[in-house]
């Protein structure tokens, strides 16, 4: 029989990877004020990438983040730049569509270049526990430190450095930051970087513990925007602790309804922001 | 305020050797989707002076400032600074180019510290290679500024609000700052402080636009004016001229 403390510690661990996710998310609702229903097969993209970085170059999950990250810095910025761009000032539906489009392709892509099967990375540490009786995952939780370190790095980003900054004036007011001399455009193109860099990421680090097939991204885009109603919109720490609560919630379901609805608890608690508190639990932060 | 405004490039000190103007609007057609809002405007400011843009609500002042800064490109006509055309710029090119706005109703970044605002105006590539002297120059200024520089802009009463708008219009160490209407909704001795610090920056050198809706304290500490009616420029000569105008008394001044 597990435990409450081992579902709740293995609940927050996952959470820190939704939140990553969230995250990715939340800066680009932020600074475009669009959704991006491609979130989750970004996500998808970087673990095939993690995947083939594997089994092809023998790179451990962990050290193609080094890989991974960047590649999907650059396809942000690409769709930013040709996709996102030209529809900004047209009707939401609009960005709605193109966005959708995006993770349609990418679904539809990897479908056709990799098949639909499901596929893995065994690593040695795959099934590792620590701390005795609690049995805790080693590689759930190697991801749930480089999930925080990733999420502080990118606090520290967009609280200390101009360009970070830039990001968040953006998002406050894009045309008076226009009027501060910051180009809008370029910050957007690396919003856009940053959102899929971290969702990308999210996937690199689930690949230890995952399994991955060409739809494995649809799922995540749901989190993804459940944690960020739960933090409120364009908040990157609300998101952090949204994802933390949404990884909690999930597994505390599991113990006590049935697992095989968890993808449905983080809507219960999305629906119930909406309806009690739709600026989030955490309101307005700084970033 | 510190007067150096730095090295001027050789291009500029030619052009004002021949005594042309540093800002010239001509002739400017500017549309909000099919509604023409600006019709052949046309006006012109000259080095280190303070022009008044003045005229009624909905005249087109805040659309000829968004035309100037480039956040609306003109259908028409040209905007140029010391024979650079200015209307093909990107909003921030412009800013480089030495024209920063303090736009109407302060839009600061409310989530954003006094002193985050103020490096933001500081972003250009110029501008953020002084900045730090620049801030000294603006808390220098706004000494209230500097006490509560880690406070959240958002939480600022109207008048210092009003203080980090224009503080972060100096951080771009312009060479023209243009106001929109700066002292709306600011108690009657706040608006005397924002006319004083009007001249204090242009005593530094620094060329102003003004639109005000305050036209007699206007035209007293302006240059030259020019009066917009409709989306058209009907009227300019000096603040003394037009402050004696017939017509400038019974429309503007409630005379
Ligand atoms: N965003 C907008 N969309 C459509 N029309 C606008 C917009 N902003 C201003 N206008 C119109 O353009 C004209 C000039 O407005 P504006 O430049 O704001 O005047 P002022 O600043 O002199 O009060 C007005 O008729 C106004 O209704
Ligand atoms: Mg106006």
């Amino acid at each position: 029989m597990l435990s409450f403390a081992q579902i709740l510690i293995s609940g927050i661990l996952t959470g820190a990877l939704y939140a990553l996710v969230g995250i990715g998310l939340t800066i680009i609702f932020g600074v475009m004020r669009v959704i991006n229903f491609a979130h989750g097969e970004l996500l998808m993209v970087g673990m095939y990438i993690s995947f083939f970085a594997a089994t092809l170059l023998g790179l451990d999950p962990y050290v193609s983040l080094l890989i991974v990250a960047p590649a999907l810095f650059v396809i942000g910025v690409l769709i930013q730049r040709y996709l996102i761009n030209p529809v900004l000032k047209a009707p939401e539906f609009n960005q709605i569509l193109v966005t959708l489009g995006v993770g349609l392709v990418l679904t539809n892509s990897a479908q056709l270049l990799f098949t639909a099967d499901y596929r893995q990375v065994r690593t040695a540490y795959s099934s590792l526990t620590w701390g005795g009786n609690l049995a805790i995952s080693v590689p759930y939780t190697v991801s749930f430190l480089l999930a925080l370190a990733i999420t502080a790095a990118l606090y520290v980003f967009l609280m200390r450095t101009d360009l970070g900054k830039a990001m968040r004036a953006t998002a406050q007011d894009r045309e008076a930051a226009r009027l501060m001399g910051i180009n809008v455009e370029r910050v957007s193109m690396v919003a856009f970087g940053i959102g899929a860099a971290a969702a990308g990421a999210a996937g690199t680090l689930l690949m230890p513990v995952y399994y991955l097939f060409p739809a494995v991204g649809e799922p995540f885009t749901l989190k993804a925007f459940v944690v960020v109603v739960l933090g409120g919109m364009g908040s990157v720490i609300g998101a952090t602790f949204g994802g933390l609560i949404l990884g909690a919630v999930e597994a505390i379901g599991s113990l006590y309804a049935s697992t095989g609805y968890k993808d449905a608890y983080g809507f219960v608690i999305f629906l119930l922001i909406l309806i009690l508190k739709p600026s989030g639990l955490f309101g307005r932060s700084r970033v | 305020m510190a007067v150096d405004r730095g090295t001027p490039n050789a291009e500029a000190t030619a052009a004002e050797r021949a005594g042309e103007p540093l800002l010239t609007v001509e002739a400017v057609d500017a549309f909000y989707g099919d509604a023409q809002a600006l019709w052949g405007v046309t006006l012109k400011v000259g080095p280190g002076e303070v022009v008044a843009l003045i005229g009624a609500n909905g005249a087109g002042k805040t659309t000829t400032l968004r035309v100037i800064s480039g956040l609306m490109r003109p259908e028409a006509g040209s905007v140029t600074m010391l024979g650079r055309r200015l209307d093909r710029l990107s909003p921030h090119e412009i800013v480089e180019a030495g024209v920063a706005q303090v736009p109407e109703g302060r839009r600061l970044f409310p989530l954003m510290t006094v002193r985050e605002n103020l490096e933001m105006g500081a972003y250009g590539r110029q501008a953020r290679a002084r900045r730090r002297e620049t801030m000294d120059d603006v808390f220098a200024m706004f000494p209230v500024l500097k006490e509560r520089r880690e406070q959240l802009a958002g939480t600022l009463s109207g008048g210092e609000q009003q203080m980090v708008a224009i503080g972060r219009g100096l951080m771009a160490r312009p060479r023209l700052l243009m106001f929109d209407e700066p002292s709306l909704g600011l108690a009657p001795k706040l608006v005397r402080g924002i006319f004083e610090t009007v001249t204090a920056i242009r005593d530094t050198g620094v060329a102003v636009l003004l639109v005000e809706q305050n036209v007699p304290q206007s035209l007293a500490i302006c240059d030259r004016a020019f009066v917009l009616e409709n989306g058209r420029t009907t009227l300019s000569g000096t603040g003394r001229e037009l402050l004696a105008n017939e017509r400038v008394k019974t429309a503007y001044m409630g005379l």
